[in-house]
């Protein structure tokens, strides 16, 4: 697939080619492309079950793929022989359940991955993990434990521990669908400033609003398939696919757009 | 159980008084009397025992063969310095056990086919020694290897307890072990993989960290039971506390050393029981409240 990069170090942020996934007999993903350029965000939206969170599984290598290709800078990721560790280095991922660790300190978590996959020098490590957490208004819950935190506090120092490996490219996984309403607004203010600061994302959601404000381009998942891409404007304006216009209409109807 | 506000009790409030939250729901006056209601309710009962027990025909000659105080006076100094025998034992083998244990339970939860063999090693040994009974694995080591006459083998019997008792309690702690890394949600592991760590760096700063700290009451209660385990080794010949008594009791023609024995380990193990109760009850408070640390 010429388009997705000859080699390392060419092509676009993430290439997806012809991904299949099934646990069992359960197919979830049935033939995923997908492209997603540098400094670009795109999201994710779809009923559950549609495959989104199987996706940016795949993409971290957390699933092993049952058929296709994963090409990341013009690095395919899902060859055999390539070294997991070192491609998930490269690729963050932020969770719905946040899945921080609960007996280290709010800096430990952030330096876990700098100290123990990059091998960086705790003092080095802490330093930079600081500078993040005085970023994101962390700085005065460096010691404190994940159980001290509010779940938005929580998902945000989630957000600093895949951002202190220096990511490439990074996944979030309804990010926010874990959290009380009135903690969401501080959540969705920490990926507006990634995105505007050039990260390039790939960001599963079922914050309708969000996405259109925050997306170069949406695709709407269903049943494993990509049904319909484009700009936020097509897709939530004029949603060519039944299918895409019923999901919208219902997501309406709640009220969540 | 509604707040007792005094006035005469009814027995669902006896019942009720008697569980552990009883006496932090009611008021100060009814938890006097409950403390009361179980100080006089012990005494008599064992007051009764104690008095079937005197006022048995057989009492004055068991007396005189188990509760005699110049035996007792003579051999307690002896069984308590064969005491540190155990000591030494028990400490031995216990760190052994917690290294040996934790390699066997990293190796049966190793995933994927090329870790079978290994897994299946893990496998037979957990089953082999928790099939044996303790004193046979003790015999067939501590006379068998020695036995065998091969040349810089020890022939210390101390050695052969201290690796049989840690082969047969290895295998009863890997098992706590993996129960607690299983206990540990696959979203943590994930959460270290996704952050670029090896398996062995996500087991060794994630995972373990997380299901030690949950089974080390287990563990402890374990602990209690290797303790008393030690006695088993006098039948291969180390001369500790068990043999000593049985040394004593020879001598005297009394049985007054077996008790004084006993009253050691009373006095050793019931701390331990105490303290794995208590992280118990304190683990409890913490999931609780919500706390995983």
């Amino acid at each position: 697939m010429r388009e997705l990069g000859g080699g390392p170090g060419g092509g676009p942020a993430l290439g997806i080619e012809g991904l299949h996934k099934s646990f069992g007999k359960l197919e979830v993903l049935l033939g995923i492309d997908l492209v997603l350029h540098q400094h670009e965000v795109m999201c994710l939206i779809g009923a559950s079950g549609s495959g989104k969170s199987t996706l940016l599984r795949c993409v971290n290598l957390l699933e092993p793929i049952d058929a296709g290709r994963i090409v990341v800078e013009g690095e395919e990721i899902t060859a055999p022989g390539v070294d997991v560790n070192r491609i998930r280095r490269r690729i963050g991922i932020v969770f719905q359940a946040f899945n921080l660790f609960p007996h280290m300190s709010v800096l430990d978590n952030v330096t876990l991955g700098p100290r123990k996959a990059l091998r960086k020098p705790r003092a080095t490590a802490e330093a930079e993990a600081t500078a993040l957490l005085e970023r994101f208004g962390l700085a005065d819950k460096r010691l404190d434990f994940p159980d001290r935190l509010s779940g938005g506090q929580q998902q945000r120092v989630a957000i600093v521990r895949a951002l202190a490996m220096s990511p490439d490219l990074l996944l979030l996984d309804e990010v926010t669908s874990a959290l009380d309403p009135e903690l969401i607004a501080e959540v969705l203010a920490v990926i507006r400033e990634l995105a505007a600061g050039g990260m390039t994302m790939l960001i599963a959601t079922h914050e309708m609003g969000f996405a259109r404000d925050i997306a170069n381009r949406v695709c709407f998942l269903d049943a494993g398939r990509i049904l319909e891409e484009g700009t936020p404007a097509e897709i939530f304006g004029a949603p060519r696919e039944e299918r895409t216009r019923r999901f919208l209409q219902r997501i309406v109807e709640a009220g969540r757009l | 159980m509604s707040a007792y506000r005094g006035g005469p009790l009814d027995p669902g409030d006896l019942v009720s008084l008697r569980g552990p939250r009883g006496p932090r729901l009611v008021g100060e006056r009814t938890a006097l009397r409950s403390t009361l209601v179980a100080l006089v309710s012990t005494v008599v009962f064992f007051g009764l025992v104690g008095w079937i027990i005197v006022s048995s025909p057989g009492w004055p000659a068991v007396q005189r063969s188990f509760l005699n105080a110049e035996v007792f006076g003579k051999s307690f100094p002896a069984i308590v310095r064969s005491f540190w025998v155990n000591i030494q034992l028990f400490l031995i083998a216990e760190v052994l056990i917690l290294a040996l244990g934790l390699v066997i339970a990293v190796c049966r939860s190793l995933p994927g086919p090329v870790f079978f063999p290994i897994r299946f090693l893990a496998t037979v040994f957990v089953d082999v020694f928790r099939a044996l009974p303790g004193v046979l694995v003790i015999y067939i080591l501590g006379f068998g290897i020695p036995g065998l006459g091969l040349a810089g083998i020890p022939i210390d019997p101390f050695f052969y307890a201290v690796v049989a008792l840690t082969l047969i309690y290895s295998a009863y702690v890997s098992e706590v072990y993996r129960a607690g890394i299983e206990s540990v949600h696959p979203s943590q592991e994930a959460a270290a993989r996704s952050l670029g760590l090896s398996r062995f760096q996500a087991l060794r700063h994630v995972i373990l960290p997380q299901a030690i700290r949950r089974v080390i009451p287990p563990l402890l209660n374990d602990f209690i039971g290797l303790q008393k385990d030690t006695v088993l080794v006098s039948y291969i010949g180390v001369v500790e506390i068990f043999r000593q008594s049985y040394i004593k009791q020879a001598g005297n023609f009394n049985f007054t050393p077996y008790m004084a024995t006993a009253l050691v380990f009373i006095v050793v193990t019931i701390p331990l029981a105490r303290l794995t109760d208590w992280l118990i009850a304190r683990d409890k408070r913490r999931q609780a409240a919500g706390r995983v640390r």
